[in-house]
């Protein structure tokens, strides 16, 4: 928690402030019944006008000044409360982006954006009920009956018994109830998966004419759910009678001892009234605090899950200059696996297994496979988006950890196989690749993938609005753009992780002549399925259950690889041959 | 506060939704007559109190002058008024508890049955979170408004002209001075809660904006940092930030002016009473006590005020959850049965007559077609993916109802079989694996619930499933998270066929699809559905050119048409679509 708070410090004087001025409110009104009782014992005993309406003029002026101070508080509250959210959340988006894909991986997408989202919101409500209620409701409780003992020792004896036995009922009814909205809670979520799985499993059920069943299992749940919330009803609802009547008992005796103690003058019937007054003030108070420590409690859990994020640490350091020297042998490499292997983080088994290749410049390698035979993995650690957990990883004859985090993502660009785009416009898509690229950099991105046609044709060419995650373009246009924007780059490396399967077959193969066209030596990676789109490659990978099971040319696999040539023969070979 | 602006009903919708509502309430009459009751007890014993204590106080004149037993005797009505007032108050919750849950454990019930009669088209034209947050979160906050309607309308109106009555009773200038300054927190409240509404309304829309930035940005995190594109990206989302920063402490530090403010007024009333009660007291118009009471009173005054008020925004917030709950409840159901319906006895003939079909009345999908299967033959439906397989599916089942022609398994048109008949003949595996939360055994036996463990255990083996099931940390127990989580993709399609192989059907409908299922599962799934489709009417949504090959009719579908039909060999003599698609794959040996 020390480093949550942390992100309180550029508010320290707000937190302060605000619980000060809440209780200087509190303090203020605290002073009421007294002002009252002696209206009550001096004003109206003595028939003395004058002195009724200067107290009454004070009553005025404490209002007044309480509300002002009251005020202020929630000013300084909701400051801090809102401002240490914002710094929370900057630090969290922040952290976010420092982690590794790794990382990223374990802790899920939806789980980061509900921690971003509607923890930190938690959180900060939280924080501001704690700033405004957490000090003043105590005080309140124990200022009531510190004034009572201003007012007569006897009486205030009364407070003393009665405080701990409210605040026995308060907090014993929360303490017995919070676990049982806890299983409300489950079961609620128990109809709320039963009814999804209704809906998610629609065809099915009705496949297997199992409508009656599902409307039976249905309402059983719904009938525990309903049980529960009934028996917490019961209970919770006992609260308020049981405080009611310790407040009243502790009335009548107030009234009792008051009786007496005015019988021997050692009070006046004002006293009495006031006494009254902050009893009544005082359940208040311990109900809202009961209250408030519910409410906490959530901001605390939230905030717990916050700090988890927070507390993952980047599996990946990335030194600040480019380290090393190439070896003399190594100048004509582009990419050289060395054994390598890959065990993802928690993974009972590994994805990769003693991977060994050499891709020179210039070359293009294709790498094929089955589904889940490692192929993304494979390529994945080109960029470094994970370590290799065995084996090492050279890029132009260097380690991949020798690298800057913006030289190797500078010269190593992947295309991936979800075509991610993002809210703005064609052009501020592709700039992500380089924000200095001119029109014509573009244009000829677009053009190598085969983009510049459709694009061309948009009403706004390049400035064209990209919607959110690029809804407003159909599959394949999304994958052009992406594989454009990785162009707009010019990297020294090009991974295409499956990112041509939305394309047709003949865009396909125009894409593939146009990169290989390109100037200078850039080095392709091509993963995908089909093997008609890797056949030119200079050097194919066949992964099977993450063993590199052939590598060498199309020709040269065919008569030696039985899995390249399985994959092969399931696309083309039995069909031509029978057809 | 965006949910409150899209809640606004129409005052004819308003009064339609809360006739349906008080309906749904009347089997609970007695409970709602009994909640009644109970409040009015609970409030006039609450307001009795503080005239008790006055009388009290009036006993105790000064000192040597105190009626103790006077005192005593009104102590003892105190506690007997407090300990009524105190089991009314329970009851008024087990009552109002009572009717608030049984009503919307009934709308729960009601919209789950409303879900198994409503067309597939319905079910498949609505997003299901939407449904379900109707049926979940819609009728919670139903019942969180019910109750708290319940509970504090009723009470808090009696309280309102009860301490009204009792105080005119007493001194009626002072009563004056309670209810002319009284309504000043109202005014404040409502012009706070106006300025606050607008400023919450902007603080919603700029977390939208938030909510959307850190959903794309942590979705494409992986792109993010492929490009380097951290730095950017935190700048873009510091700016949001920056303005959430802003309105949310507009919004939150206006909305927490409402109880200062509020308790500011309740002050003003506190004096303003003590200022006339004690110029009345002095001159012997009221009594100590009486000002007591008026002094208690006014301190309580503007608090049912204040409850009615957000009772009132909270019972219309129920009442749009309530008509988004019936407007569920009102969508049309599916086509009923014909009352005559009998059980299909079926033979694997099935023929489709001029068959057209559209699921949106200007786009037309299925024009006319025509097919006749045989008992025992595959047809196999081929593609580009997203081009309305499923369809077909969608018509043999009689998920959706053809718009002409006709569907006839064994002579008879489907829509004059029971439904169950007519899926019961089907086995049906689709690409989308729905298992539900559940132990293995149980999804097993989804359609055949009193199946024998051995039954169970023959047809997991059938399906290859056997092997990876036993494998489980709890073999056939072994529970099944809702999300399938705990086991793979491939494995839960082998569950799926699993669960067909036991009450194996005479016709089959099966998806072949196989994405993101590993090589040696794929040759199982293969292994199974060969064995299923052993001498059974067989519609396969085919990927594999080997099952292609081997139909007796392959239909070719583009767009949503079916564009070609026809066997292999014939198909490819056409030189159509499927031809080209066939050939494709050879382009890239030939350039």
């Amino acid at each position: 928690m020390n480093r949550m708070l942390g992100y309180l410090k550029g508010y320290k004087r707000e937190s302060v402030l605000a619980p000060l001025f809440k209780m200087l409110e509190a303090t203020f009104d605290l002073f009421v019944p007294l002002v009252m009782a002696d209206i009550v014992n001096v004003g109206i005993a003595a028939h003395d006008f004058h002195y009724i309406l200067v107290r009454c003029g004070l009553l005025l002026l404490l209002a007044f000044v309480g509300l002002t101070c009251s005020l202020t508080a929630q000013y300084f509250s909701a400051k801090a409360a809102v401002g240490y959210s914002t710094a929370l959340r900057h630090a969290l988006f922040a952290h976010i982006q420092s982690l590794s894909f790794s990382e990223m991986d374990t802790l899920g997408t939806s789980t980061l954006i509900t921690r971003m989202t509607s923890d930190v919101n938690q959180v900060q409500s939280g924080l501001n009920l704690f700033l405004r209620l957490f000090l003043r409701s105590p005080f309140v409780v124990l200022g009531a009956m510190v004034m009572a003992f201003t007012v007569n020792a006897r009486a205030a004896m009364i407070f003393v018994v009665t405080i701990p036995l409210l605040s026995v009922v308060v907090f014993g009814v929360m303490v017995i109830t919070r676990p049982l909205y806890k299983t409300v809670q489950t079961r609620l979520d128990r109809v709320l998966g039963l009814t999804r799985e209704n809906l998610t499993g629609v065809r099915v059920v009705r496949a297997f004419d199992k409508e009656q069943s599902e409307i039976d299992r249905f309402e059983d749940a719904n009938a525990l759910l309903t049980g529960m919330q009934l028996h917490v009803g019961h209970l919770s609802a006992l609260m308020n009678p049981l405080t009611y009547v310790l407040i009243n008992l502790a009335i009548v005796a107030l009234l009792y001892v008051g009786s007496i103690e005015i019988n021997v003058g050692g009070m006046a019937s004002g006293d009495v009234i006031a006494l009254v007054n902050y009893m009544n003030q005082i359940l208040v108070e311990l109900v809202k605090l009961a209250n408030l420590i519910v409410q906490i409690s959530k901001a605390l859990a939230c905030a717990g899950r916050v700090q988890a994020v927070l507390d993952t640490k980047p599996g990946m350091t990335f030194p600040a200059e480019l380290l090393g020297e190439v070896a003399a042998d190594k100048t004509g490499d582009a990419v050289r696996f060395d054994h390598v292997g890959l065990t993802y983080a928690g993974a009972g088994a590994p994805s990769l297994t003693d991977i060994s290749f050499t891709a020179k410049k210039g070359q293009t390698i294709g790498v094929i496979g089955g589904t889940g035979s490692g192929k993304s993995s494979l390529v994945n650690l080109i960029p470094r988006f994970y370590d290799a957990t065995e084996g090492s990883v050279e890029i132009f004859g260097r380690p991949v950890a020798s690298y800057p985090r913006d030289a190797l993502r500078g010269r190593v660009a992947v295309v991936m196989q979800k075509a991610q785009l993002f809210g703005g416009t064609i052009r501020s898509n592709l700039l992500w690749g380089n924000k200095d690229a001119t029109d014509a950099d573009l244009w000829a991105a677009l053009e190598t993938a085969q983009a510049a046609d459709f694009v061309r044709a948009k009403p706004l060419g390049l400035d064209e609005p990209v919607e959110q995650g690029g809804r407003n373009l159909s599959g394949g246009q999304k994958q052009r753009l992406t594989i454009a924007r990785a162009l707009v780059g010019k990297p020294d490396i090009l991974i295409l992780d499956d990112s041509a399967s939305a394309l047709d077959y003949a865009t396909d193969a125009a894409l593939r002549k146009a990169l290989a066209a390109l100037p200078g030596a850039l080095t392709v990676f091509i993963v995908s399925q089909r093997a008609a789109s890797l056949q030119h490659a200079d050097q194919i990978l066949v992964l099977d259950d993450g063993h590199l099971v052939g590598i060498g040319t199309h020709s040269a696999l065919r008569s030696s690889c039985p899995v390249y040539e399985e994959i092969y023969e399931s696309q083309f070979k039995k069909g031509e041959a029978e057809a | 506060m965006s949910a409150k602006a899209k809640n606004k009903l129409t005052p004819q919708q308003r009064k339609a939704t809360l006739n349906r509502v008080l309906h749904k309430i009347r089997p609970y009459s007695a409970f709602v007559v009994c909640s009644l009751l109970v409040a009015a007890v609970s409030v006039a014993a609450q307001l009795y109190i503080p005239i008790l204590c006055g009388d009290a106080i009036d006993k105790m004149l000064g000192k040597g002058n105190v009626d103790l037993a006077g005192v005593l005797r009104i102590a003892v009505s105190i506690l007997v008024v407090a300990a009524a007032a105190a089991l009314a108050q329970w009851l008024l919750s087990v009552c109002n508890n009572r009717i608030t849950f049984s009503v919307s454990r009934n709308l729960r019930n009601e919209a789950l049955r409303k879900i198994q009669t409503l067309p597939l088209s319905y079910l498949d034209s609505h997003p299901s979170g939407d449904i379900v947050s109707r049926m979940v979160a819609d009728v919670d906050t139903f019942a969180d408004g019910l109750l708290m309607g319940f509970t504090q309308l009723f009470s808090g109106i009696l309280t309102i002209f009860g301490t009204l009555l009792f105080m005119l009773r007493e001194n009626v200038p002072i009563t004056l001075v309670v209810v002319c300054i009284t309504p000043l927190s109202l005014v404040v409240a409502g012009f706070l809660a106006k300025r606050s509404y607008g400023y919450f309304q902007s603080q919603s829309t700029v977390r939208g904006k938030q909510t959307a930035l850190v959903n794309e940005m942590i979705e494409g995190q992986k792109v993010v940092q492929a490009f380097g594109h951290e730095a950017e990206s935190l700048a873009a989302f510091d700016e949001v930030n920056g303005q959430l920063q802003e309105v949310s402490l507009k919004a939150i530090f206006f909305s927490s002016l409402t109880n200062p403010a509020t308790r500011f007024v309740n002050n003003i009333v506190y004096a303003g009473v003590g200022l006339v009660g004690a110029l009345y007291a002095v001159r012997g118009g009221i009594t100590i006590g009486q000002l007591s009471v008026f002094l208690s009173y006014a301190n309580q005054y503007t608090k049912p005020f204040n409850e009615i008020s957000g009772v009132v925004t909270e019972l219309q917030n129920a009442l749009a959850c309530a008509a988004r709950v019936f407007e569920l409840l009102d969508a049309e159901d599916q086509v009923p049965e014909a009352e005559n319906a009998a059980a299909l006895q079926p033979d694997g003939h099935v023929q489709l007559q001029d068959v057209s079909f559209r699921y949106l009345p200007d786009r037309p999908l299925i024009e006319g077609l025509s097919l006749d299967v045989q008992p025992g033959q595959r047809i196999a439906i081929v593609g580009p993916t997203g081009c309305g397989k499923t369809t077909l599916i969608n018509l043999l089942m009689r998920f959706y109802d053809v718009n002409s022609g006709s569907i006839k398994v064994s002579g008879t048109d489907i829509r004059d079989v029971t439904r169950a008949s007519l899926r019961g003949s089907y086995g049906m595996v689709l690409q989308d694996t729905w298992l539900r939360a559940g132990t293995v055994r149980e999804n097993i036996a989804y359609g055949k619930p009193d199946a024998t463990m051995d039954e169970v255990i023959a047809a997991a083996k059938a399906a290859h499933a056997h092997s990876f099931i036993r494998r489980l940390p709890e073999g056939y127990d072994t529970v099944i998270a809702e999300d399938g989580g705990n086991i793979s993709q491939g494995q839960k399609q082998l569950l799926c066929i699993a669960r067909v192989m036991l009450c194996l059907p005479p016709m089959l409908i099966l998806d072949e699809a196989t994405s993101s299922i590993d090589t040696r599962t794929e040759v199982r799934i293969q292994k199974a559905f060969a064995r299923m489709m052993q001498g059974r009417t067989s519609f396969i949504v085919a990927h594999r050119l080997s099952t292609i090959r081997e139909a007796d009719v392959i239909l070719v579908m583009k767009d949503g048409h079916i564009v070609e039909q026809g066997n292999h060999d014939q198909l490819l003599a056409q030189g159509g679509f499927y031809a080209k698609l066939y050939n494709s794959q050879f382009e890239g040996v030939q350039t």
